[in-house]
Formats: C-alpha cells, sequence, structure tokens
C-alpha cells in the first residue's frame, strides 16, 4: 500500500520532535483542528520519545480541568515545550497571518482570528509552523497581518521561535539569528525547482537536500493501530480518511 | 436569597437588549437552547464576549440580527470550517469586531473576578493586533533589573454569563464538572444565567467529590430546564456533537437564503427534539 501524504507528513513532524534542540520536548500541546500534529506527537512518543501530549478538544478524559485556561497558564509558566501554529500567510521571517489577506488585513475574505498565537508563539519554547498548502499566496514575501511574530528584538520576552515549517511539498528549517528559513527535506515528487517556483518567500538551499523521511512498516503499524485508536474520538474524520474505515 | 427556576422563554426575557454577553466556546457548555430562545424572543444589540473563541452559537445570533458588536480571538465551526454568518457579516461591514488573543479574554476575567482593573500578560508584543487595541497598555515590568516591556489588559466584566450545565440542583447551585474555567466566566460577571440538563435533589455543594465541579449559587441568578441544551454541541461525556447537522448548517448558512430557512426549520419552529 502507498504510504498517504497524511502519514508523509505525521513522520516528518515526528523526526522534528525528536531532532537534537536547545530545549527537549517533554510536553507537547495540540489546539483546535490539528489532526497531523497530533499524530506526529503520538508517533515520536512510539519511537521512544518520552513525551506527553496535551489534546485541547479531547471531549472524554480531556487533559484540563480547567479548559483552555489552563492550556494558556502552563504555556505562560514554561511548562509546554512544544505548539503548532499555521497560517493563511507565513512569510520568510517565520511571521504568521491568522486574520486574512489584504487591506485592511482580512477585508478580502476574514478568517476566523488570532487564537492563541500572539501568546503561543512567545511562551513556548519550541513552534513548529505546519501549512499542507505550499503555494505562492501562502509563503509570502510579507505578511499582511502579523498574528504572531517569527522573532523579536531583543529585551522582549520570548522562550525560543519557530523551529521549522512543514508543508505538502517540503521541510523548511528556521535560523531565528537570521530570520530565515532553509530548505531541509523535499517531499516525495518535489524537486528544488518545484518548491522554489511554489514559495514566495526567499530561503536558502543547501548543497545536501535530501528526501522526506516517510514512516517505516513500524510507523505505519502504529499509527493504523493503537495511536488510532488512541486518537480516533478525537479526530473521527479524519482517522477515518486516512486509515480506513473500521471495520465492523 | 432564592435561585428561580425559570421557563426557557423566562430566562431569555432575563437578557436585556444590548447587553455585554460572556458565552463559552462550541466545546465548552455552551447553551445553544438558551440563544435560541435568544433569537425567538428577538433580542438585539448585543455586544458578545467569546471566551476565549466563538462558534456555533454566536453565529447563529450574528444572522439572526441580534449582535452589534463582538468581542473574541477567533470565530469557527471547527471541523465545519468557517462560521459562515460571521464571515458574511464581515464582509457587509454589519458587524463591529474587536478582535483579541484566547489568553488575553481569559486574563481579563481573571483580572474581574479579583476586583482588580487590570492584569499583566506575556506575549503580543510585535504583533499586529496590540496597535489594534487601544486599550490594551505597554509598560516596563517594575520589578525586573532589565527593561521587560510587558502587556496590561484590562478587567472584562460582562453584564451577564451564559452558561449550560449538567445538572443543578434546586438551591441553583450548578455542576460544570471538569470546565472549571466557566466558573470564572461566572465569578467576572455581573450575573450568570443557566441552562441545566436536568435538575437533581439535594445539594450539589453538599457532595465532596462533585463540589469541585460547581458554580456555587451566589453566582447565579436564575435556571431553566433544557434538556440536550447544548445541542448540535456536545457536552462533556453525555453526549457528543451532531456534526452532520453542523455540516448541513455550514453550508446553507453560506447565503442569506439558506441561513433564513434554517432559522424557519430549527429555531423559530418548535422543536420536539431539544425539548423546546
Amino acid at each position: 500500500m502507498t504510504v498517504a501524504r497524511e502519514e508523509l507528513l505525521i513522520a516528518a513532524i515526528a523526526d522534528l520532535i525528536a531532532a537534537p534542540h536547545p530545549h527537549p520536548v517533554r510536553h507537547a500541546a495540540v489546539g483546535a483542528a490539528s489532526p497531523i500534529p497530533a499524530h506526529a506527537v503520538m508517533l515520536a512518543r512510539h519511537r521512544g520519545h518520552d513525551v506527553r501530549l496535551s489534546l485541547l478538544q479531547q471531549r472524554v478524559g480531556n487533559p484540563f480541568t480547567e479548559g483552555a485556561r489552563e492550556l494558556f497558564d502552563l504555556a505562560g509558566q514554561g511548562r509546554i515545550d512544544l505548539f503548532f501554529l499555521g497560517g493563511v500567510q507565513i512569510d520568510g521571517q517565520a511571521n504568521i497571518n491568522l486574520i486574512g489577506t489584504g487591506t485592511p488585513a482580512g477585508s478580502s475574505a476574514r478568517l476566523p482570528g488570532n487564537f492563541g498565537s500572539a501568546f503561543m508563539a512567545f511562551t513556548v519554547p519550541r513552534v513548529i509552523l505546519f501549512r499542507e498548502e505550499h503555494s505562492p499566496r501562502v509563503l509570502v514575501p510579507t505578511v499582511d497581518y502579523v498574528s504572531a511574530p517569527g522573532v523579536s528584538p531583543p529585551g522582549v520576552f520570548r522562550r525560543g521561535s519557530p523551529q521549522a515549517l512543514v508543508t505538502g511539498r517540503c521541510v523548511f528549517t528556521f535560523d531565528a539569528a537570521r530570520a530565515r528559513f532553509a530548505l531541509a527535506s523535499l517531499h516525495p515528487g518535489e524537486t528544488r525547482e518545484s518548491v522554489r517556483e511554489a514559495t514566495g518567500f526567499d530561503y536558502d538551499e543547501p548543497d545536501a537536500v535530501p528526501e522526506t523521511r516517510g514512516p517505516s512498516e513500524s510507523d505505519r503499524a502504529a499509527l493504523a493501530g493503537p495511536i488510532r485508536a488512541a486518537l480516533e474520538d478525537t479526530y473521527p474524520q479524519f482517522c477515518a480518511r486516512v486509515f480506513g474505515a473500521r471495520a465492523a | 436569597m432564592t435561585v428561580p427556576l425559570d421557563s426557557l422563554d423566562a430566562l431569555a426575557a432575563r437578557v436585556s437588549d444590548g447587553a455585554f454577553v460572556a458565552l463559552p466556546p462550541d466545546n465548552s457548555l455552551c447553551p445553544v437552547s438558551l440563544v435560541r430562545a435568544l433569537i425567538r424572543r428577538g433580542v438585539r444589540d448585543l455586544h458578545l464576549l467569546g471566551v476565549p473563541i466563538s462558534g456555533f452559537a454566536t453565529d447563529l445570533l450574528i444572522g439572526a440580527g441580534c449582535v452589534r458588536s463582538l468581542t473574541t480571538s477567533a470565530v469557527t465551526l471547527g471541523e465545519a470550517g468557517l462560521a459562515p454568518r460571521f464571515t458574511a457579516a464581515m464582509k457587509a461591514g454589519s458587524l463591529r469586531l474587536t478582535d483579541a488573543t484566547c489568553p488575553a479574554v481569559h486574563t481579563a476575567l481573571q483580572a474581574a473576578e479579583k476586583g482588580v482593573p487590570f492584569m499583566p500578560l506575556r506575549g503580543m508584543i510585535g504583533t499586529d493586533l496590540l496597535p489594534q487595541r487601544s486599550d490594551w497598555k505597554v509598560i516596563d515590568n517594575p520589578f525586573a533589573d532589565a527593561p521587560d516591556p510587558i502587556v496590561l489588559v484590562p478587567a472584562l466584566v460582562p453584564d451577564l454569563a451564559l452558561i449550560h450545565a449538567a445538572m443543578a440542583d434546586r438551591h441553583g447551585n450548578v455542576w460544570v464538572g471538569r470546565r472549571r474555567e466557566l466558573a470564572t466566566i461566572a465569578h467576572a460577571a455581573r450575573a450568570t444565567l443557566v441552562t441545566a440538563e436536568r435538575i437533581v435533589e439535594g445539594n450539589l455543594m453538599e457532595d465532596e467529590r462533585l463540589a469541585p465541579g460547581v458554580i456555587s449559587s451566589l453566582y447565579v441568578s436564575a435556571v431553566a430546564v433544557a434538556e440536550r441544551g447544548a445541542w448540535p454541541l456536545g457536552l462533556l461525556d453525555l453526549y457528543g456533537a451532531d456534526a452532520a447537522h453542523i455540516d448541513a448548517y455550514a453550508k446553507a448558512a453560506r447565503t442569506d437564503e439558506g441561513f433564513r430557512a434554517y432559522l424557519a426549520a430549527h429555531v423559530l419552529a418548535p422543536m420536539p427534539k431539544a425539548a423546546e
């Protein structure tokens, strides 16, 4: 059976979670409607990485007793190591826009809003940016509205910066000191040229750019088995789509 | 002081036109039956506060013309996608929106429950949200050795908090279980109106196992029974969201006509399914 695109993205994010980093991931939180990041944290755990996943949307057995407020209090204290953010626009400095495009922002099409991004980007030391659509309209030179900045000037409190940007075409890593992305791996079927053409911002391109490592057979068995069992109540539509209908 | 047990319509009548009303998000005991009753009563000019975000119930109120302004961190139907009446109102310019970010809403309510004028909150510096919010201030942390800018958000005191609880007793104590962030909304608001799935005998505050999930009658102005009162949203582990219904709403409400038809069928008409 061919590897689903979702499985590839899950494996790529799981690799980033386990990658060496000054802030090791012991506690990851996943907000609204993020099935791929949630599965990636569970996969990293399956591979032996000792990480706790707090799923904000979990209906039964929710990790919190004070709802989202507890999530933000935990983040404020530095008790959440990893969070995921996306955006209708993401630019080359890792700024994200969740409000919408146009002038004023949102005037062409208004999107839901900032959610907790304007806080989480500062208080959580490790952020992985994730957006499946990889096109010049999403990956822009400069966002029309900064919901959360990728970097901040010295003296402004923040615990870290985005670690990477994962899209449907590739993985970029982010160098906060230079506020610049570098192409880290290409998903199967993509080339340096196809990614360059689909990206509206400039980025570094090292000599060696490997293919994104997909899931192993053991990964796939875990995703379709115990990980699905753990996450199906939270993401029923996603699980049915990616892992197939459940046998009755 | 006794807390009256109202009919749903009598509870809705306690919400004045123009009130500043806090609503929980879709996944946390949102009182949708009460919202439908508010639409039937024709409430107008509400200023809604999404704690910290808004969803189905707010979209219904916006579409029905009940909302003048909205303070929230996002409006979304979750897996069903964008909130169609919010999107349409933004396009038409008919809704005054104040953007926030989730923890700022919680923090502003926590300031209110403590009775202090403001509280500090990390983050937000360098975003485009901060300059939009002339009511938020940046100060230099007076306790730090080095310069340390930090944002202050003023206390938010809603006129009313509206909550759907899993149960209530005849004293007006209401049980929200693990959703204890709802207590903060009740503590911060001037008054709290509660719908409950059912009335239980006895006193919830005297049950040591249930009391931690109780909002005390001290904060509750009135209660009404609304069986399946969160529908089509879910309620704790009692029932899940009706995803097919919310999907159908998301599609129908993309047009004015579709929304009107939805209102006629599910809000304005008597609805035995939700026991209204």
